[in-house]
């Protein structure tokens, strides 16, 4: 479910933000982290998306920080918005205090300011745990496809709405211990294939790929993923799963 | 200065580039794609509501095939696309389509038996045929005859662009992310390879290339109100530009999405008319059919867009603090259909404006959506001016769309030109045109200029702000280069662009960052973007008539007699402020189907003196052929596949029509 709007009324003065934002420079060896206030009027319908650009605009150009589709759908804008991941582009200010803080996510390269380099580690990821259909069946373009039922396609959609945007692994406590550890993200992933009638892959293989504490095992069950994901996957229930699945081949 | 050699260099990560750099990889050559952001966060990921490709699975897809398809897309580009290639794209897209069926692409499917849709708003019951069950479905989309378009929910863009990159990481194609082109290595004759920016750190970097793509998707954000993402200003097609001898076509065929939330611009699917949502003004009236009694919601953007801003014009939007806009209707679809096909839709509705929209009216203006116009290549995606260099997709003007696109016809383009255009690369690379003999001083040459235009604006401290220039470059273009355009506010329009690309050579910058100072990115951009913008301002002023998507008020009739031409703009060296423009004509004698009405919008056409001798001709060659079949016919009226690469160009089989 998507969580309720917390509204507030709007009736009179705009209200004066304070935007504190973690700022760190990597490439200049004398940058050190430190927190930058902003101050800014609130607007209607104001998202972290217009404000950021505001600032960068009319304070300070040199602003680091990923837009993409301003929309929610890319994944790009994960930060934490007052400690929390979330997506920037898609929250309103008018559901924030006066005082909003906003930092990188942690856990992933930092590139400058709000910028982290979610992009490199997901491709590490897709190339660890081989996120691709595996088929030997040879693709006959000019034939029929071959069928799927209805459902099933609607429940592997369910679970490639990922938008790899990093907010499960910025929310996860064994990533924070464990550096190999491949998130919900990553599990999400091979539930996915697992489900796909057209990848030929088998449990075993799958087990090859997480039946590890980087994999299924290293999971704690704390769920801030499932609690964290702006797409709602049923992150929870598929870790669950999997796990379950994988420790039963991992018994035989 | 570091030098990177590849085979192949990609421009762009988004569905058109990974495609092609595919195709090519796949037939041995050595591919590196740049890509300004990770390639999942490409703007692809952004097409909602599906993909042409006429399968005729569903019931209301029974009895199309490549004809209806090739119909619907040149009467959507009101004769202004290239017909030979529209026949190219209509026969490789079910192929697309099947392809990524089989790479992971999860395409909603035909559940046999009867199921309750909305049609013109009245709740109907279709029956899917068992001999379907299964297979793709599709839904109604605008401007087309059948139920063609395939979806995935609606997040198809995101399911094919997974599935594609998924698909470059299983073939070991490296993506440099975070690299932006800012200058192509050319001689004025052949191009190898380009000087690249990296957005980190800063620096540049050459890429020496036997063959260059660029992919780099449209130019949206050069106007303000945009469904475009933030990344697409149009830098690909600008530095083809910048060579001065590679044009670009139809640039000022801009579309207009009729649904961008307002104020936002944020774009809802088109699958949301197509699904049954109406169109309602500021007294709950649903106007489109008044306008337009054939295809009410569901005639082209073009058309719809511009019954939408008349309307408003005569009074019937609703007001609010950000100007007039009118309502898109979905409650009608009910809560579980939005819930299950509209998703992405319901999320945006709820983040950006607090409604549920299977409850509540949603708030809509047309937007500007679609760059048609592009870096002009021909059939095989070969860039006219430069050998070595292609495009495709939208930064491409390959010219599929003509001066309007059909809803769901690009993010096919996107796929179907990577795959016929990657291979051409690879036909170019593997023959002799694909050597090259490079000289280090042209490469160096190159970079030591790209280097030179970043310090020149680092170094400068004047007050002249890149921000406040791009806010009114934006503004200018939404107000005066718009839906409705007329000559004296072009006119206007480029002679402040020529101010305009003056005053951005002053820009300076307030802030100093070491690495990539976003500041130094938006100064450097905004020069080139402003030649993108004056090449549409200018195009439009010259181009005196009305067609597709480009709508002159003082000439309002299309104009096939003199304009049924393609606009090419260059910008030779000793051009300061304007384009140089040169016309390509289309060939009326060699159509498949020449000008006619196009079933919807204005019917008052100025006829090319040629239409009535091919009409004539082409109903000959009907009559000789007698009961020949469809495609023995077609072959007759305009030869296409020699122009597929081999492996496309078999039949495409459908439910009741043996291969």
């Amino acid at each position: 479910m998507i969580p309720l709007l917390r509204r507030r009324p709007t009736a009179g003065q705009p209200r004066r933000l304070t935007l504190s934002i973690l700022r760190c420079n990597p490439a200049d060896p004398a940058s050190v982290p430190h927190l930058q206030d902003y101050e800014l009027d609130e607007a209607d319908g104001m998202t972290l998306f217009i404000a950021l650009n505001d600032i960068r605009a009319h304070q300070d150009g040199s602003l680091q920080f990923d837009f993409v589709c301003r929309a929610g759908i890319c994944g790009s804008c994960a930060m934490l918005i007052n400690g929390r991941p979330g997506l920037a582009c898609r929250t309103l200010t008018r559901d924030l205090g006066d005082h909003i803080t906003l930092a990188p996510l942690p856990y992933f390269e930092l590139i400058g300011d709000l910028s982290v380099n979610t992009g490199k580690w997901m491709r590490g990821t897709s190339e660890r745990l081989q996120t691709w259909i595996h088929s030997t069946t040879p693709v006959d373009l000019d034939a029929l496809e071959a069928r799927m039922e209805p459902a099933e396609a609607e429940a592997i959609y369910e679970l490639d709405r990922c938008i790899e945007c990093g907010c499960c692994i910025a929310g996860c406590g064994t990533a924070q211990m464990r550096e190999g550890f491949v998130g919900a993200v990553g599990l999400n992933k091979i539930a996915r294939f697992r489900l796909d009638p057209r990848d030929q892959r088998s449990d075993a293989d799958f087990y090859e790929l997480i039946g590890d504490d980087d994999g299924v095992f290293g999971c704690m069950s704390l769920l801030g993923c499932h609690d964290l994901c702006p797409k709602q996957l049923p992150l929870q229930t598929q870790i669950a799963f999997l796990r379950r699945k994988m420790a039963a081949l991992g018994l035989r | 200065m570091e030098t990177i050699h590849t085979d192949v260099l990609v421009i762009g990560g988004g569905l058109a580039g990974l495609r092609a750099g595919l195709a090519a990889r796949k037939r041995g050559q050595q591919v590196i794609i740049l890509s300004l952001v990770p390639p999942k966060r490409s703007h692809s990921a952004a097409a909602q509501g599906g993909m042409q490709a006429s399968l005729g699975n569903a019931a209301r897809g029974g009895g199309d095939n490549e004809d209806v398809h090739f119909e619907d897309t040149v009467r959507g580009s009101d004769w202004g696309n290239d017909q030979e290639v529209a026949r190219m794209f209509v026969h490789t897209a079910p192929k697309a389509v099947r392809e990524l069926a089989a790479w992971g692409v999860p395409w909603n499917r035909v559940q046999q038996g009867p199921h309750a849709v909305v049609m013109d708003g009245q709740r109907v019951t279709l029956t899917e045929s068992a001999a379907a069950h299964g297979l793709i479905t599709a839904r109604d989309f605008g401007g087309t005859k059948k139920w063609r378009t395939c979806y995935v929910s609606d997040g198809t863009g995101h399911a094919m662009l997974y599935a594609v990159s998924d698909q470059t990481i299983a073939a070991g194609i490296p993506v440099h992310e975070r690299m932006e082109a800012v200058a192509l290595i050319h001689d004025g004759g052949r191009c190898y390879g380009a000087i690249v920016r990296n957005l980190i750190d800063g620096r540049l970097l050459a890429y020496v290339a036997r063959a260059t793509c660029i992919a780099t998707g449209g130019f949206g954000r050069i106007y303000q109100s945009t469904t475009n993402a933030v990344i697409n200003e149009g830098i690909g097609a600008a530095i083809a530009l910048e060579t001065g001898v590679v044009p670009l076509g139809n640039m000022e065929a801009v579309q207009f999405h009729p649904t961008a939330i307002f104020p936002a611009g944020i774009l809802v699917t088109e699958g949301c008319r197509g699904d049954g949502g109406l169109l309602r003004d500021v007294d709950g009236h649903r106007f489109m059919p008044d306008y337009e009694p054939e295809k009410k919601e569901l005639a082209s953007r073009d058309v719809v867009s511009r019954r939408m801003e008349a309307h408003i014009r005569s009074g019937k939007g609703v007001a609010s603090r950000y100007g007039p806009h009118l309502w898109l209707d979905i409650t009608l679809l009910g809560a579980a259909h939005i819930e299950h096909k509209l998703r992405e839709v319901k999320e945006i509705c709820h983040y950006f404006l607090g409604i549920d929209p299977a409850r509540q009216w949603i708030p809509v203006r047309p937007a500007q959506h679609y760059s048609m116009g592009g870096i002009r290549t021909d059939a095989h995606g070969q860039a006219y001016g430069l050998r070595g260099l292609f495009a495709c997709g939208e930064a491409a003007c390959w010219d599929l769309h003509g001066f309007n696109r059909l809803g769901g016809n690009s993010v096919a383009e996107t796929v179907v030109a990577g795959m016929i255009v990657g291979e051409a690369i690879a036909d170019f690379c593997a023959s002799p045109d694909g050597d090259m003999q490079v000289s280090t001083a042209l490469v160096r040459e190159t970079w030591a200029k790209a280097s030179a235009e970043f310090s020149a604006i680092a170094d400068n401290r004047s007050s002249e702000d890149a921000n406040q220039l791009l806010r009114r470059m934006q503004t200018l273009m939404s107000e005066q280069v718009g839906i409705v355009r007329q000559g004296d506010q072009l006119a206007a329009a480029v002679a402040e662009l020529e101010q305009l690309i003056q005053r951005c050579r002053q820009v300076g910058l307030r802030t100093t960052r070491a690495g990539a100072n976003p500041e130094l990115t938006t100064a450097w951009r905004l020069q080139r973007m402003l030649k993108l913008a004056q090449c549409v301002a200018y195009g439009a002023l010259q181009r005196t008539e009305s067609r597709g998507a480009h709508f002159r008020e003082d000439y309002p009739r299309r104009n096939d007699a003199e304009w049924l031409k393609r606009t090419l703009a260059t910008w030779p060296d000793g051009e300061p402020t304007r384009p140089r423009l040169d016309y390509e004509a289309l060939d009326v004698a060699r159509m498949e189907l020449p000008p006619g009405w196009r079933g919807y919008g204005a019917r008052d056409a100025i006829e090319h003196p040629a239409t009535a001798l091919r009409q004539a001709e082409i109903e000959a060659i009907r009559a000789s052929l007698g009961n020949a079949d469809r495609h023995a016919v077609q072959q007759a009226l305009m030869p296409y596949r020699h122009l597929l690469p081999p492996h496309l160009r078999g039949l495409n089989a459908r439910i009741g029509e043996e291969r």
